[in-house]
């Protein structure tokens, strides 16, 4: 599992990497209430608006962490939100992108360095 | 003596077990009465008016007609009266106690002024009927707009904005038009500090501006080298709330202006504030170019449970020949309205704010409470609000941590919540263990600059007597929550008509209305 | 000064308490450049005896509604209002609150919202509303930048049957937002005349039905000819009383339904406040404007409201909020409510169908005048007429013998080369007395 500073995960599979946010972010935001994950065919570069979450009391942009075609959303937070709390790193996930620059999941952080970010925040 | 012990006790009966009795057996609770929606009390066969029977619709209106009911239901009149008066007891009014909302300014509304809105000449006149039969009203909207012109120091002023997020989306289209008028319709960025009010940023980037953020000094104010570094020949204007969402001074003001206007950019100010300097200073000697003012803060409109305000914009002469139609002229024969864009004395108006005359109900109100203060009550005004609100931050300064404690402050004071750090206790907990004590609690986590803010604003109709029941009030709970009574906080409100509610649900499981299939009750997850 | 509770004792007490001599202390960080010593150049204050003498000065040069025959419409309509309705909302309760921000202090605010809110839905036919936005000019400016978020198009196509203030607010709006508009010249009975002009770009086609000159259209075919495009309907209406007679918008397949709520629960005003009703799809609910009231429990397991889904609301999203609006139309929104309570559905119903037999009998009335037409073809209560001369002249003729005859076309359109229309409109405060001295007064001025 590979990180962003603005707390976005990636796990690749293949040619196609799926997108979270972490378990520190899900924290942050509090109670998810709303999640509008992208439609499969979007095409998007790494750092572009992907998705939105929303708790009761703020609304984020969720960006790609890496570039690349959306193959699928996760139609299921639609109706259960709440997964994004519960299991922020496994069924909470938001989308899944097939890579188009896949040098770009190397660049990203590994575990131990993004505990280390946390650490300074 | 001929002895008679029939009748009621006339003391309480202390062996009565303070235990039981607590929870009442059908969940009413004296004076505060349950009420079902109006939708489950079966009146829908019901009305509450008596109207003369009509004859069937013509046939032009075959294949025209509503089919199927409705689905109203309807409460005679003593059935209605009770609704909304039980209803109405569930709420809290400043005519109740203070309500320090910070940046809302709820101060006293005078009942002369609902009466004087009444008056059929003013209430019951159509925005359309001929110029010549609302000659009063005609002027009753120039006098407002004279006095409002006159404490701004202001050259101009539209009248017609519904409220002041309406007002500032006012001011800004005249300064996109007097932008394009000028050759500078380049100018995309709007300047604003990040303690501005959400409405700011909303209103620049609905009119299609972009917004870049001026950082905030130490004591609160305008980051002046980072306000010069942003501006440039893509600035079309700068967005400052003056008092400030800090409730300070800008004491930089003059050079903001001087700095902005030197890079061809407007000066828009959010009046929200203004109720801290009525009659004492004049927007139009800082080099304000366009100003809102909520007539429902600094000119008492009543708020009503959210609406409806009013949020006239006075203007500068480089903005005043963009102001939105209708505008009010003295023609041949008196007060006259222009109406349309384009017309003679409109030709360069940016367009319509709405569809008559704005909001003159509140134009009643506002002016007949400048006609009861005058000059010198409304000056009076100003250096109250600001005195009520230091004489708080004085008196709480050593219990509570004020976020800018050097200096006097404006209108409000603002603490954050470092002096909670260890307790346990939040600022939305202490807000809540205030409403058990019978107040308001004040504005919170607003400006988002300061942590945990606490932002104060008693205005002046507090009397010296109603302050020190509240700072009373506030130490006492300071001192509760330092001294580990947490129970006290993260439970409360205990003793309002409901205890916290579970807004994750709302949002997550939106339920919007009534709706006739009667849907499981709601249960916290 | 009545209003202000701090005696000069105690305002020296306080300063000595914050610790400064004088109140000039507290106003150091105004530039002395700004600092005015004197009070400015206006009145000083007044008792109440002064400003009711001159307010009810100013008020008695105006010509109030109910002092004789009064037919204007164009968007605002002079109803009759239950007494308890002022009464109720004079409550300190309602009138002195602030809009609802700490929920177990306001349910009574609340409560009334969620209230309001089911019955705009069930009114108009949608399955949502909100609690609602200023007027209804302003809500279908902001119904028209919400079908562009939906739709992502930027075009919006307006039917000449919509009032032009509204399409003047709606340009303004749109025309700093991003958005093209394309308005349809004037025209009595074409709103059909939009399918024509919907194509890939539309992002919404806007309708008024009962137009401004009266006219009551089926709008379904129009809906899904916009529907098949991908585009959204929106339908105006100026006249919520016409509600409960109508087909709603919701029945014709709209996707935003917005009103003027004025007519129900509040006064003219001359012009506001008023209320605007804005109810649409339940699919659209995140984009929809304004302040939404919602259901929940509290901690005991209770049923309350809240404000909800406020992630749209420029408090939170700030730049990237649905709309600007804060303040909303509370306690005309409350008038609202509790006048409709007091109808209940059998009250609305009679009502409109008591309007309708108004206006019929006014056309009527005036179809006899010797060079007046009836220009609407099928109306609720408002219609217009063609006349000899110019309506303008008409109209100030009429108002000297005590008739305020209705709205000239011209005073909404100047362009419109209608000068000679004028739209009338009557209500169940119209009486059959007054029906009878309009035509005989417009007989005369006609013929002269």
């Amino acid at each position: 599992m590979r990180f962003t500073k603005d707390h976005e995960w990636v796990i690749v599979q293949g040619d196609v990497a799926t997108v979270g946010i972490t378990a520190y972010a899900a924290e942050q935001l509090g109670d998810v209430v709303f999640v509008e994950t992208p439609e499969a065919g979007k095409v998007v570069k790494q750092g572009e608006q992907l998705a939105v979450v929303e708790s009761v009391k703020a609304a984020s942009d969720v960006y790609a962490p890496v570039s690349g075609e959306v193959v699928e959303g996760n139609a299921e937070l639609g109706d259960a939100p709440e997964t994004v709390n519960a299991l922020p790193e496994s069924g909470g996930w938001f989308a899944k992108i097939k890579l188009s620059n896949p040098a770009e999941v190397d660049a990203l952080m590994d575990r131990d360095a993004y505990e280390a970010f946390l650490s300074t925040l | 003596m001929s002895m008679n012990n029939v009748g009621r006790p006339t003391r309480p009966e202390t062996a009565n077990d303070a235990a039981t009795g607590h929870e009442t057996l059908t969940g009413g609770r004296g004076l505060l009465q349950d009420e079902a929606l109006i939708f489950e009390l079966d009146g829908w066969n019901k009305t509450g008016v008596d109207l003369p029977e009509a004859a069937a619709p013509s046939d032009d209106l075959a294949g025209l007609l509503r089919s199927g009911p409705i689905g109203l239901p309807g409460l005679s009149e003593p059935e209605a009266v009770r609704h909304y008066v039980r209803l109405s007891q569930k709420n809290h009014a400043i005519d109740l106690a203070l309500y320090p909302l910070g940046s809302c300014t709820m101060k006293h509304n005078p009942r002369l002024n609902e009466k004087m809105a009444r008056l059929p000449g003013f209430s019951d006149i159509h925005p359309l009927q001929p110029q010549s039969t609302v000659q009063g009203a005609l002027q009753l909207m120039d006098r407002l707009a004279h006095w409002l012109k006159t404490l701004t120091g202001m050259p101009a002023v539209a009248l017609t904005p519904k409220a002041g997020a309406h007002g500032e989306m006012c001011g800004m289209l005249a300064i996109r038009a007097a932008h394009e008028a000028n050759g500078q319709g380049h100018r995309k960025t709007v300047l604003a500090p990040t303690s501005a009010h959400g409405t700011n940023p909303a209103t620049a980037a609905f009119v299609g501006y972009t917004v870049v953020e001026i950082a905030q000094t130490e004591d609160g104010r305008v980051d002046m080298a980072d306000l010069e570094s942003k501006l440039g020949d893509h600035v079309a204007a700068i967005m400052v709330t003056n008092p400030n969402t800090c409730g300070l001074f800008e004491r930089d003001v003059v050079e903001i202006a001087r700095l902005t206007h030197a890079a061809g950019a407007y000066f828009y100010c959010d009046g929200a504030n203004f109720n801290a300097i009525v009659g004492r200073v004049r927007p139009g000697d800082l080099g304000v170019d366009a100003m809102h003012i909520n007539l429902h803060k600094t000119f008492s409109t009543p708020h009503g449970g959210g609406g409806p305000g009013a949020g006239p914009v006075v203007l500068s002469e480089a903005l005043a020949p963009f102001a939105p139609t209708p505008w009010l002229v003295h023609g041949h024969d008196g007060f006259a309205l222009v109406e349309h864009a384009g017309e003679e004395g409109a030709e360069t108006a940016f367009g319509r704010m709405s569809a008559f005359h704005g909001q003159m109900g509140m134009y009643v109100r506002a002016y007949a409470y400048m006609l009861s203060h005058g000059a010198d009550g409304l000056r009076q005004v100003a250096e109250d609000a600001v005195l009520n609100a230091n004489y708080i931050k004085a008196r709480l300064k050593d219990v509570m941590s004020p976020a800018f404690p050097d200096g006097p402050c404006m209108h409000e004071a603002l603490f954050d919540d470092s002096w909670l750090e260890g307790t346990g206790v939040t600022t939305l907990d202490f807000a809540k263990a205030m409403i058990d004590e019978g107040f308001h609690p004040m504005t919170m986590y607003f400006p988002l600059v300061v942590h945990g803010a606490m932002l104060i604003e008693p205005t002046e109709t507090e009397s010296k007597q109603e302050l020190d029941r509240f700072i009373e009030a506030l130490r006492l709970l300071a001192g509760a929550a330092k001294t580990g009574d947490t129970e006290r906080f993260k439970g409360a409100p205990f003793h309002a008509p409901l205890r916290r509610l579970d807004e994750t649900l709302a949002a997550r499981k939106p339920r919007l209305r009534w709706k006739p299939v009667a849907a499981a009750p709601l249960a916290a997850e | 000064m009545r209003y202000l509770p701090l005696t000069p004792e105690d305002r020296v007490e306080m300063l000595g308490a914050i610790g400064v001599k004088s109140i000039d202390d507290l106003f150091i960080d105004v530039p002395a450049s700004a600092q005015r010593s004197g009070t400015v150049d206006l009145p000083p204050h007044a008792g109440e005896i002064e400003v009711e003498r001159e307010m009810a000065g100013l008020a008695r040069r105006n010509r109030a509604a109910g002092e004789g025959p009064f037919f204007c419409g164009a968007g605002a309509y002079r109803h009759h209002v239950p007494a308890t309705v002022d009464h109720i909302i004079q409550r300190s309760e309602f009138l002195t609150s602030y809009t609802p921000y700490q929920p177990e202090i306001a349910q009574g605010t609340l409560q009334v919202l969620f209230e309001f809110q089911s019955q705009v839905a069930a009114l108009t036919g949608m399955e949502v509303a909100n609690a609602s936005l200023y007027d209804g000019s302003t809500g279908a400016a902001e119904a028209v930048m919400m079908a562009q978020r939906v739709t992502r198009r930027n075009k919006a196509v307006m039917s000449g049957g919509v009032h032009p203030h509204y399409v003047e607010t709606i340009e303004t709006l749109a025309h700093a937002a991003g958005v093209m508009t394309q308005a349809m010249a004037p025209a009595i009975d074409a709103e059909d005349a939009v399918i024509a002009a919907i194509d890939a770009d539309t992002a919404c086609v806007v309708v008024q039905t009962p137009n401004v000159f009266g006219t009551v259209t089926d709008v379904t075919k129009i809906a899904e000819a916009a529907q098949a495009a991908g585009a959204l309907l929106i339908v105006v209406t100026t006249e919520a009383v016409s509600y409960g007679l109508l087909k709603s918008p919701g029945e014709m397949g709209a996707d935003i339904a917005v009103a003027e709520g004025q007519s129900i629960g509040n006064g003219l005003n001359f012009g506001g406040p008023y209320v605007g009703l804005f109810a649409c799809k339940e699919k659209f609910v995140r984009q929809m404007p304004g302040r939404l009231c919602g259901e929940t429990v509290d901690a005991d397991g209770r049923r309350g409201f809240v404000l909800t889904l406020s992630t749209r609301e420029q408090h939170i999203r700030r730049d990237k909020a649905t709309s600007n609006i804060c303040t909303n139309s509370g306690l005309c929104a409350l008038a609202f409510s509790i006048h409709m309570s007091l109808l209940g559905e059998t009250g609305l119903r009679q009502l409109a169908a008591l309007n309708h037999q108004k206006a019929l009998a006014l056309r009527d009335a005036l179809k006899a005048v010797p060079g007046v037409e009836i220009l609407t073809p099928r109306f609720f209560n408002e219609f217009a007429i063609k006349l000899p001369k110019d309506a303008a002249e008409v109209v100030e003729t009429l108002a000297g013998h005590g008739v305020i005859a209705g709205v000239p076309f011209s005073r909404l359109d100047a362009g419109a080369g209608l000068d000679d229309v004028l739209l009338v409109a009557a209500t169940e405060t119209t009486l059959d007395i007054d029906i009878t001295f309009f035509a005989k007064i417009l007989t005369k001025a006609v013929a002269q």
